[in-house]
């Protein structure tokens, strides 16, 4: 197990809590999506959301991100920390989280004139980029991506990228501006053994370098021990949250996933 | 326009002399203002995967301008415009409430539009016959007036791309991610959609409502044949735009045909040539 800054795992929360859910409840169409959802997440922290397919976990996401409607509440506690000045002039910060989030596999195709520079800017900054782009947008690019060490990914089309440089891209994004919370939907689907390993060693050093808190959901239970200080075995509701090995071992586990008890692995 | 006549008097072609013409250097005109504008509107219809929607669009000006001629408008076209424009918000709200894919839900607009219009324009045993022009189309009928009317909304496009073209290729690529960074995606996709339609109608009755939406297609696709960067991605597409139009309308003259299926022609060639020149990847 690896150091926890401030983590509090069980029981009552400290002052470490970054963000709040409380009996989130999500409807869609009439339908019951989340019900009664409620955990904490915590600075510094990686928090790892398992759950079978169609289990809400998307749903979750696009709430926390404030795309859904939802009945009960999310707040956002900093855990201390001051208000942040975004480049553009605004104040973030008090009950409103800054979320960084990196989406499940955008859809671009090979063919797509679109390069990691123009993709980068397009998000980040004014200028349109269907002009040339200047210099200092391309140096902001490169540093941003560095700190993914994708540096050398710069003029490279978005539809030629691996899983995991697509991901490391989607990742450099969103920690411009550097958020309080960083959301990834299934970051590693899609990325070989190698770049899974980079990411997750990327990850690491971001909660540690940003006391970022970190949720991300994952298919991957196998490598879930290595990076996670929690995970949350979601179907519809939480049905067991804890540490990895606590969570994987736990009855709920093997019953959601259909596992006989013993076998254990991946589902 | 009469330093415009000036410049084009200068030309070595017969119909460049001065005092004469005048119809032919109108349509050179109103031709270098209409193709940058379907050039730079071309890579995000391409790009956001909307041909089909823009062609729909083209059926939908086509019942305006039949709404039009029946209230007895004098230039029916206004008519089109709204008609167009209220086509467009419709068909950005159904998709976004309905859980249909979104070719179907253009062919269902698409369909309702084009019998609507056949059945106003037949209303009462009328004939036909008078919308064919709008069919083919003819740019050699441009006034002064037009080319300045289409000179203001090519202005107007540019202006939108220069504010808002981070916003519209960040929705057309992930909506989620987009929506995540503060980009008002359905405001953004509802502006884009009114634009197409609003150029749309202008420009049919000089395009023509057949070949119109290849002016919206062919551009980027050629473009997307050779081009690695956003930049490069405009410039082939402006690039391949104008010279068809120039081309195509010079053609035209030549050997009497119509313009918008000359200038058609020429985008395809366009793509042609791009698509040999593409890089193997």
């Amino acid at each position: 197990m690896r150091r926890l800054k401030h983590g509090k795992m069980s029981g009552g929360c400290g002052d470490s809590c970054c963000l709040k859910l409380e009996g989130l409840n999500v409807r869609i169409q009439g339908e019951e999506i989340l019900e009664d959802v409620s955990f904490h997440l915590h600075c510094g922290e990686i928090t790892a959301l398992i759950g079978p397919n169609g289990a809400g976990k998307s749903t979750l996401f696009r709430s926390i991100l404030g795309q859904l409607p939802y009945s009960g509440s999310i707040t956002f506690a900093p855990a201390g920390g001051p208000a942040i000045r975004l480049a553009d002039g605004t104040v973030m910060g008090g009950t409103r989280p800054l979320i960084g989030y990196v989406p499940q596999s955008p859809s671009f195709d090979r063919g797509d004139p679109v390069s990691v520079l123009d993709f980068f800017t397009a998000a980040t900054a004014r200028w349109p980029v269907c002009l040339p782009i200047p210099g200092k947008y391309r140096e902001r690019c490169r540093r941003s991506l560095e700190r993914v060490h994708g540096g050398d990914l710069l003029d490279k089309p978005m539809g030629g990228l691996s899983g995991g440089q697509l991901q490391r891209v989607l990742l450099a994004l969103a920690l411009e501006p550097v958020p309080h919370i960083l959301v990834l939907d299934e970051p590693l689907s899609g990325v070989d053994i190698e770049g899974e390993h980079q990411l997750l060693e990327m990850l690491d050093e971001l909660r540690t370098e940003y006391d970022l808190s970190i949720l991300l959901s994952t298919h991957d239970f196998a490598t879930l021990g290595q990076f996670a200080d929690k995970v949350i075995l979601l179907n519809k509701r939480v049905l067991r949250m804890g540490p990895p090995e606590e969570v994987t071992s736990s009855p709920e586990f093997y019953e959601t996933f259909h596992l006989r008890m013993g076998k254990g692995g991946e589902g | 326009m009469e330093l415009w006549y000036a410049l084009v008097d200068l030309l070595p072609f017969d119909w460049a002399q001065p005092g004469s013409m005048y119809f032919m250097k109108n349509a050179l005109l109103a031709v270098l203002v209409i193709s940058p504008l379907f050039g730079v509107l071309s890579t995000m219809v391409v790009h956001s995967r909307m041909s089909f929607f823009s062609d729909a669009l083209g059926h939908s000006a086509f019942t305006g301008m039949a709404i039009g001629a029946i209230c007895g408008f004098n230039e029916p076209t206004w008519a089109a415009v709204i008609f167009a424009v209220v086509f467009a918000l419709l068909f950005n709200l159904v998709r976004r409430r309905s859980a249909l894919a979104s070719d179907t839900v253009i062919g269902v607009f698409s369909s309702t539009a084009v019998a609507l219009g056949i059945f106003l324009s037949t209303l009462g045993g009328r004939s036909f016959t008078k919308f064919n022009s709008l069919l083919i189309g003819d740019i050699l009928s441009v006034e002064p007036e037009k080319v300045a009317l289409l000179a203001g909304i090519l202005l107007v496009v540019l202006v939108l791309w220069g504010l808002s073209f981070n916003q519209l290729m960040l929705s057309a690529v992930h909506p989620a991610l987009a929506d995540s960074r503060g980009v008002k995606v359905f405001w953004q996709e509802t502006v884009f959609s009114v634009a197409i339609a609003v150029v749309v109608t202008v420009s049919m009755t000089w395009v023509g409502l057949l070949v119109i939406n290849s002016l919206l297609v062919l551009p980027a696709a050629a473009a997307r044949n050779v081009s690695r960067t956003m930049f490069q991605y405009h410039l082939v597409s402006l690039l391949g735009a104008v010279l068809a139009g120039i081309a195509g309308l010079m053609t035209s003259y030549y050997v009497g045909s119509s313009a918008g299926a000359a200038i058609t022609l020429y985008l395809a060639v366009w793509f042609l040539g791009t698509f040999l020149a593409r890089k193997k990847q």
